[in-house]
Parts: C-alpha cells; structure tokens; sequence
C-alpha cells in the first residue's frame, strides 16, 4: 500500500496524523464525556448530542458574524446551550425519563431531526465556519504543522471537563447529580429533587456540548446535518470507557480521534466516515464477546 | 366477528387496491400510491423485530440497500460490462427486451433476497446479541456504514451512484407497473407474517419481548429464533428494495439505497405510530404517515421536514402505544387481543409439532 | 379485530392523497400563459443552490413577461413556472416528474438542481417525449445516451478543470520542463458531478502524461480535510485540484492556509457559491477557480443586455450578487423563449426541433447544442482570485489579467 510507504518512509508524517488525531480526539472527548453523565444519571442515550454541539457551533458563529471573537463564543455557546437543554427537558425528556429505553431513544432521535432542520432554515444549509485568528505553529523544521486553535481547543477541553469534575465533586448539586446517578429512589427518599437534578444534568450536557461546538466551528467547518456523526462517536468513547470514569473517556476520545486520522490516511478519505461506524460495530461486538466469556466464567 | 366475516372483507379491500391504477384521477398519483405500499412494507418488515421481539433495529435499511443494490448490479452484470453500462445506462442503447429485463429483476431480486438473508444470519448471531441501548446503536452504525462503504466502492457505482434499466414500454408505464409489484408484495408480506405470528415463531418471539432470560432458561433456542426473525425480516426488505432501485431509476449510496435518516428512521415512527407488536398496527400506521407526509409536503411547503421532526417527538412522547395500541386500550371488546382463539391455536400447534 | 376498518382503509387513503394533491390542473397552456414545470430543491443538501435556480428562473419569467411575453402563432404568451420540492433526493424525484407530466400537464420542462436528480428525471421526460432544458446538471454521463428531448445550456463537468491541467502543462512547457514531469493531486467529493470532474481531469492529465499521485474521494459529511492535506504535504504535488461544491471549496481554502501547505497550482470549483474571498480574505488568494459565467463577460441579449446588467439586476432583486448557478437557470428560460418563438407552436416534436437548432447569444454567453444536447458554443473560465479579485486568466480568449505562478508559498506571503 503506497500510503504506508509514505509513513514508513517519512515517518514524521505520523507525528502529524497523530498529533492532528489526539487534538480532535479531544473535543470528542468532551462530547462524549456529556453523554456518559447523561447516561449514568439519567439512563438516557441522547441522539440529539452531535446537533446540540452543530447549534453551539451556530451560535459562535452568530456572534463571529456580529464581529465578537469567536474564542467569546465557548462560553456563550455553552450559556446558550444550557438553555436550550432546560428547556428541552422541561418540554420533552421528562416525559420520557422513566419509561422504556427506547422511547427516549427515539424521543432524542425525533428532537435530533427537528434541531437539524431548524438549522437549516435559520442558518442555511452550506457550510460555514469562524476564524479564531490565532495562526499556525510550526514544529519539527516546519514539517509538522498545527492550527494553534486546535491547541486552544484542547486547553479548553481540559478546563471544561476539570471544571466539570470539580462541580460533581464539591458542589452540592454535583453531589446531589452522583447521589441520583447511584439510586435515584433513595436520592429522592433522602429529600433530593431529583427532577431538578435531571433537568440541571440535561441542560450541564447540553452546555458542555455546546462549548464542544464552539471549538468545532473554530477548527473546522460546520454544516447542519452532520451531527449524528458526532453522537456516534461520543457513544463509542463512553462504551468502551465506560461510565463514570473521566480519564478513560479521555483516553478513548484522544485514541478514537488518532485511529480516525490513520485509518483516513491509510485507506483513503473516503472511509474515514465509514471506518467510525463500522468501529463502532466491531467494538460493540467485541465487548458483547468479553462479556460473554466473563458470564461463562462466573458460570 | 367470525373469520369468514374477515376473509371477505380482506378480499373486498385487495380487490379494490387491484383497481387503484384504472382510477384515471389518480393516474398522476400513482408513483406517490406505490410508495405507500413500499412504507407498508418497512413498517411490516421493522415490526417483526422491533414490535413482535422487542428488538428495536435502527438499521435493516441494510437490507434494503442490500437488495436494491444486488439487484441493479445483477441486472447490469447479465447483459452489459461496467464499463460499457456506465456508458449507456439510462439511454436507449441500453434498453433491455421485456424478457431480458423481467429475467434480470426477477434474478437480482431473488438474489439479493438470498443475500439479505445470508448477511442476516451471520450478522444476526452477533449483533442480536447485544441488548437494549447496545443494539439499537449497534444497528444504526450498521446502516450508515454501509451507506459510507458502498459510497467507496467504484464497482457499484461509488458515490456516483447506478443508473438501473428503464422498464420496456411493452410493461406499460413504470407507475402501474411498480404500483403492483409492491401491492404483491406487501400482500405476500402480510400474509406469511401473519401465518407466523399465529404460530410458534410468534410465540416465541413474543417470548423473547417479554423476558428473554426467562424464554431462554425454558429451553427456548433464542438466539435461532432472533436470527431467523431477522432473516425474514431481510428477504422481504432487499425484495422490496431490488424493485425500488428499479421505480426511482436512479441510485444515490446514502439518499436512496442506504436513507437511514428517511426511510430507516420512517419506518420505526410508522410501526409505533400505528401501535408495534400488532398486525394492523404497521399497515395503519404506514398509511398514515404516508398520507400525513404528502400532506405536510404539499402545504408547509419547504417546512415539511421541520414538521415530521415534531411528528416524531410527539408521536413517541404522548402517543407510544400507537393507534391500534390506543384502540386496544379504548375498546377492548371489540380490539383486544383475542387470547383464546390465536393463542389456543397456536398452543395446539405447538403441541402438535413437538 | 381491524376487519371492520379494513374496507374503508384503502378508499378513505386514496381520496384524502387525492383531494390533497391535487391542486388546479393546468394545460400546458392556460388562456394566455405558457406553463413551464420544475423540480428543485427547496430542502435538504442542495437548498441554497436550489434557491439559485429558482431565483435564476423567476427573474427570466419576470423580465419576459414585463417585455410583452412570448410570442406563438401572433399572440403573446405570459410565461408561469410550476415547482415542486424534490428534497434533494432522487427518491421524491422520481415521484414528481410524472406528477408534472400527467397531473399539471407540462409541455415544457426546466431542470432540477445537481446531477443525480437531473440522472433520475431524464430517462423519464425522455420516454414522454418532453423537452427539458437544464441549467444544473453537468455529468457528462448525461449526455451520451443518446437523449433527444435533454438540452443543457452549461458547459458539462468534464470541463469545469481540464483548462487547470492546460495550464499546468503550459507553465511546466514555459518553465522548459517537461508537462509529463508534473505531478497531481485531486481530492474530490464522492458525489455524481464531482466525480464527473475527476474523470475530466484524469483523462486530461493522462493526455498530457502527467502522473497522478493522490486520488481521495471526500465523504459527504466530511468536515476535515487534514489527512488528504497531509498526504499533500508528504508527496508534494505540483498541481491540487480539489471539488465538492461550497463545501469542498470552503474546507479547502480554510484548512490550506491553517496548515501551511504548499503547492503551486491549486484548482477548485465553487468558489463563488462558497464565498471563499468574503470568508478567508487573502488566504484565498492565488486560487484558481473554475466558473461557467462571470459577471464580467461581455455576451449581451434582449432582454438583460450584457452580463455586468443582468447581474446589477438580479443583485436589485434579491440582493445578492448571482452565482452562475443563477446565470444558468435564466439562460435555460430564455432558451425555451426563443425555441417557443422560432417554432411558432406548442407542438412538442416541433419545439424539440427548434431547441436542437438553438444557435444564440445570451448575456450567459452562445448557446448551440449539439446533437447530444449539450452546450458547446461557450467556454468554461477559469478565474484566479488576485487581491480578493476574480481575476480571468484562462482560456486566453477572455484573460483579462496574467495567471501568477507558482502560487508564492505561505511563509512569503
């Protein structure tokens, strides 16, 4: 295969494939760090998730269009986002809460297909991007370039998601989300509003989606359809990390972001998409094996 | 109402679909009416898994694909090579003989058919192992991965897409024509379905739907049954699709073979929104969301999908029972589940058999 | 249980698709109106581009209409455009052509938006034997079927880059190299007209003997190019050529300058649509662009006099400079105006017959089909963007300015 002669070859272009994939991976990471919360407390697979980070990403680019820096967009993006969550489960996702998983499967799917379209008439359906306007940072004799945004990116991830934790940890609604998450009956005997804990845990997702959002439309380009790739990829992280377990989700996001850039360049652009899904296929049916063989031993 | 009753009134309603396409007013409509038939056929096929077995698939648009795609190659490969088809497709130097082209759909029907089946029972033995959330994800991934890989693939057309043959004019015109295609095969559809939920299949499915554990620890093979449901579920979609490719003329990898955001998630709203697990349920559901479409898709003109995205939440949220669901509950009398006639009938089978 | 349901089901479905499907039926000509038929994308992918077509068709049958309308048989005709929503997708395009055909009776049909519609739309109007002249589907793969009743006004997609290659070949010639020695670089959509423009340029530089050493097809939902530009960076090509509509030309144009690559020719179409200038300023600069019309030709016509007019026009229209998407779809009614008044009939054997003999000048540029039905009496051009101008530097017959090669390098700039 010609493509892996260039990397064995020069195999300073590997350093760039990573580096390109763990700074993606990073923001997948935050994605998917929103949706193992979400799944932990709530027991809900949010398909919408890819389309709440496209909107973060709409909103940035209304205030990039206004003249504001797009960097201001981080946190406005996640304030906004925060919003529209509330107000999402105020409407819908209580409703669907408790009942089969497959309801609120399909209720987020429905919601998923509604933000895409509204996307679309209020923002058009070509692609559209902000400039951070930070420039680019060369390394290794300038053959390693980088988006110093991606750089930004991944500082913020790392900030968001600290924050984050920090949050769950010490502050008493953090405590009062992981109480839920552990037995939501007890929580609620033990005096916990846990319907203001699921609406703060939905809306704590959307905003950390929307900050996700924001570094998309500064690293990349955005368009309205194409956020169900980033649920997918937010659910393969949380599968193979796990729940409740920051640093494996990290782990799994940077590890998911590298394979995709090798895997593009190895078996051509055509099947990066393509390769996700079908990953996701694969790494599903592993883990059903390893489950399996576990059950026999316990057998 | 006895069964005699029924058996008449069916008759009398498939009689009067045979006669759709003699209706002059409805002439114009009638690519739109065979359409309905094909969405009764994704309700009835999604429902099998999704109703009936509790095993709610985001991807048997697979199959869908799958056939369509056999069956375009299949027909391209008798009678053309690639290179010359990718010349002539669509024009009249490539147009077939009435026996050619009914052989080369029939072909690539059945085929693909085969296919659809093949890859069921191998995917089947894996992937319907995974349970709840896991499978509904996993079979998402597994319809738009396919989209991306035939997308990839220069020998089908890659993201060009393939041109299928047009039908000869000794068939008449291609509405009519498909119109009866998919009337015969919703029909067929309906009929070996509803011979297998009478029986132990749909027993045993509904088995697995309400404790699969329990069916299991009873002796019950699950995993034989889920792979067969699944099997039955994808001959009659790649039937259904090898025809589509055929009515639409035109293959597009993402938008018309492997459409998991229109046709695979339509026909999960169209099972639930017609109340899943039931017979009618899918056919009714089908029809309503067809007619509701064409509805939306005429008067908010441009804001149509905006709708069906509400639709769907509105469906799922306030209404998960569905219509029949609803009915059941309203008028048990005249709705419910008659327990002791099927169900007795089908014990008695069961018995018999074993 | 449902038997008693079952026979008002399929009566009751029928009569409710058909109550309210039906609007008023139209003859192909309704008093003193011609009336014209199309499917276009008003939702889905292709929307903005749909909303240029019709903008494009609605302007011609405005100006038409405001200077006296069509004359057939010494009456004048007002012109009227039925549209459908096709979604984008070949699926719902298929259900509508014969809709227009049977149910609005259209005689005389314009094009849908993209390729693959116009692919699922031809074979059809082509078996009712209706003339459709199109502005929006460009694969060549259209045009060798031998279809008599398809007209396309614009230059097919195999053209759109081929002058890239030309070019490329001269430079290397001027240079005193030799054009076999240049190495290219194609990342194009995985799309019908994208491909198409692949196989162009392939076959071009085949012609030329030039060795091509990247060949990545773009995912429709790609949103990063990263890797293809790595592989860019790895094997140093003398010549990109990247399309994919708005989308291909935005990331490209965007993530070129983000990374510092390097080449010295760089090719792309959509340049115009995607905004590429307003976007990223001078980091567009020195890109060449392909177009099929620019505002700065000097074609002329009756009706919107020269090219620089008809684009003031439509700007006072609908404010926004026209994309030749636009360009194209006005030239396409204006066609049928012309071939309605030379074959002096609604006869549609005897308009496919004066359409074939089309032989005009528009503001869009000559139109004269060939017997394949496509345009062939108008060049495509190939702009480079100079200081944030569109500047023409290819064929030499409309260069206005002298192309700048090798494009300088980033740290240069």
């Amino acid at each position: 295969m010609g493509n892996l002669e260039i990397l064995v070859e020069a195999p300073i272009f590997s350093v760039q494939l990573l580096l390109d994939g763990l700074l993606v991976g990073a923001i997948f990471a935050l994605a998917a760090y929103g949706m193992a919360l979400l799944w932990g407390v709530m027991n809900i697979i949010n398909i919408a998730q890819g389309d709440f980070v496209i909107l973060g990403g709409y909103v940035t680019l209304t205030l990039y269009n206004a003249g504001i820096p797009a960097l201001a967009g981080v946190p406005v993006a996640a304030i906004v986002l925060f919003g529209v969550g509330w107000v999402i489960y105020r409407v819908v996702i209580f409703r669907v809460v408790d009942r089969d998983l497959f309801i609120s499967i399909l209720a987020t799917f429905g919601i998923s297909i509604l933000l895409q379209q509204l996307m679309d008439q209020i923002f058009g359906a070509d692609i559209q991007s902000a400039e951070s306007g930070l420039g680019t940072l060369f390394l290794f004799d300038n053959q390693v370039t980088l988006g110093k945004v991606k750089l930004v990116a991944f500082g913020t991830v790392l900030v968001v998601g600290a924050a984050l934790a920090i949050f769950l940890k010490k502050s008493r609604m953090g405590q009062a989300i992981r109480a839920t998450s552990q037995n939501a009956r007890a929580a609620r005997i033990m005096g916990i509003n846990t319907d203001r804990v699921y609406a703060m845990t939905f809306a704590l997702n959307a905003a950390v989606c929307g900050a996700a959002g924001a570094l998309v439309v500064m690293t990349w380009v955005i368009q309205p359809f194409i956020g169900l790739a980033y649920t997918i990829r937010s659910f393969m992280i949380v599968v193979v990390a796990g729940l409740g377990n920051i640093a494996g989700v990290v782990a799994a996001g940077l590890g998911l972001g590298a394979a995709e850039q090798f895997a593009a360049f190895l078996l051509g652009a055509e099947f990066q998409i393509g390769f996700v899904f079908a990953l996701l296929v694969v790494i599903l049916l592993l883990r059903n094996a390893v489950l399996k063989r576990k059950r026999q031993v316990l057998k | 109402m006895n069964s005699s009753t029924r058996m008449v009134l069916s008759a009398a309603l498939f009689i009067a679909a045979l006669f759709v396409p003699q209706v002059p007013a409805l002439q114009p409509y009638l690519t739109q009416i065979a359409f309905l038939w094909v969405m009764i056929l994704f309700a009835l096929t999604w429902d099998v898994l999704g109703g009936q077995m509790g095993y709610n698939s985001f991807g048997n648009i697979l199959y869908f694909g799958l056939g369509m795609y056999a069956t375009a190659v299949i027909q391209r490969d008798l009678y053309f090579t690639v290179e010359e088809y990718a010349n002539v497709a669509g024009g009249e130097q490539a147009a077939l003989t009435t026996a050619e082209y009914l052989f080369g759909l029939g072909l690539g029907m059945g085929t693909g058919a085969l296919l659809a089946v093949i890859v069921a029972a191998l995917l089947g033995s894996g992937i319907l192992g995974l349970r709840g959330h896991y499978f509904a994800i996993c079979t998402l991934g597994l319809g738009i991965a396919a989209g991306e890989l035939a997308s990839g693939w220069d020998y089908i057309g890659a993201g060009s897409g393939l041109v299928t043959p047009l039908l000869p004019d000794a068939l008449g015109e291609r509405g009519p024509f498909f119109y009866y295609v998919f009337l015969i095969l919703a029909v067929i559809a309906f009929l070996v379905l509803r011979r297998l939920y009478a029986g132990q299949f749909g027993l045993a499915i509904n088995a697995i739907r309400d404790d699969e554990d329990k069916a299991e620890a009873l002796g019950l093979h699950t995993t034989r049954y889920k792979t067969v449901a699944w099997c039955v579920s994808a001959f009659f979609l790649a039937l259904t699709g090898g025809a589509f490719g055929n009515l639409v003329i035109f293959i597009d990898p993402t938008d018309v073979a492997f459409a998991g955001p229109t046709f695979g998630v339509w026909m999960v709203l169209m099972a639930i929104l017609g109340g899943k697990g039931t017979l009618w349920g899918p056919v009714i559901g089908a029809t309503v969301f067809h007619v509701t479409q064409e509805l939306f898709w005429t008067y908010l003109f441009g804001w149509q999908r905006v709708a069906l995205g509400l639709l769907i939440v509105v469906v799922v949220v306030f209404f998960p029972l569905g219509i029949v669901g609803w009915m059941r509950e309203r008028w048990p009398k005249r709705f419910g589940e008659v327990v002791d006639a099927e169900a007795r009938k089908a014990q008695i089978s069961l018995e018999g058999e074993s | 249980m449902f038997a008693r349901l079952k026979p008002c089901l399929v009566p009751v479905t029928v009569a409710v698709l058909a109550t309210s499907l039906s609007g008023a039926a139209h003859a192909k000509v309704d008093g003193d109106t011609i009336v014209l038929g199309a499917a276009l994308s008003f939702t889905g992918k292709y929307k903005t581009n749909g909303k240029h077509t019709k903008n494009g068709y609605d302007l011609a049958v405005k100006r038409v209409n405001e200077m006296g309308g069509v004359k057939v048989g010494g009456k004048s005709y007002k012109l009227k455009v039925v549209y459908y929503d096709d979604e984008s997708t070949p699926a719902r395009g298929a259900q509508l052509v014969e809709r227009l055909i049977k149910q609005d009776g259209v005689k005389f049909m314009l094009g849908p938006y993209s390729s693959g519609l116009t692919k699922a739309m031809a074979p059809v109007t082509e078996k009712y034997k209706i003339p459709m002249v199109e502005g929006n589907g460009a694969s060549r793969s259209l045009f060798n079927k031998g279809y008599k009743y398809l007209f396309a006004v614009l230059s097919t997609s195999e053209q759109y880059l081929a002058e890239a290659v030309n070019l490329a070949a001269e430079q290397a010639k001027a240079a005193g190299t030799s054009p076999s020695a240049i190495k290219v670089a194609l990342a194009v959509e995985n799309d019908p007209f994208s491909q198409d423009i692949r196989a162009g340029v392939l076959d071009d530089a085949k012609r030329h003997g030039m060795n091509v050493v990247i060949d990545d097809k773009l995912p429709k939902e790609l949103n990063d190019m990263t890797v293809t530009l790595t592989k860019i960076k790895a094997l140093k090509p003398d010549l990109l050529i990247v399309s994919g509509h708005s989308k291909g030309a935005a990331t490209a144009v965007r993530q070129m300058s983000e990374q510092k690559v390097d080449v010295p020719m760089f090719a792309i179409t959509h340049c115009e649509a995607a905004d590429v200038v307003g976007k990223y300023g001078g980091a567009a600069d020195y890109t060449l662009c392909a177009t099929q019309w620019a505002e700065t030709m000097t074609y002329k016509d009756g009706y919107f006099g020269a090219a620089p007019e008809y684009a003031k026009l439509f700007e006072q229209t609908y404010g926004y400079v026209p994309p030749y998407q636009a360009a194209e779809s006005t030239a396409s009614v204006l066609v049928w105006v012309d071939a309605l008044q030379r074959a002096n009939s609604f006869d549609t054997d005897k308009l496919r017959d004066a359409l074939s003999a089309t032989e005009m000048e528009t503001f869009y540029g000559n139109i004269k089909f060939d017997e394949t039905g496509k345009n062939i009496a108008k060049p495509m051009v190939l702009r480079q963007i100079q200081g944030g101008q569109y500047k023409v530097v290819a064929p030499t017959k409309w260069a206005s300015d002298k192309l700048i090669h090798p494009r300088p390098k980033w740290s240069e700039r």
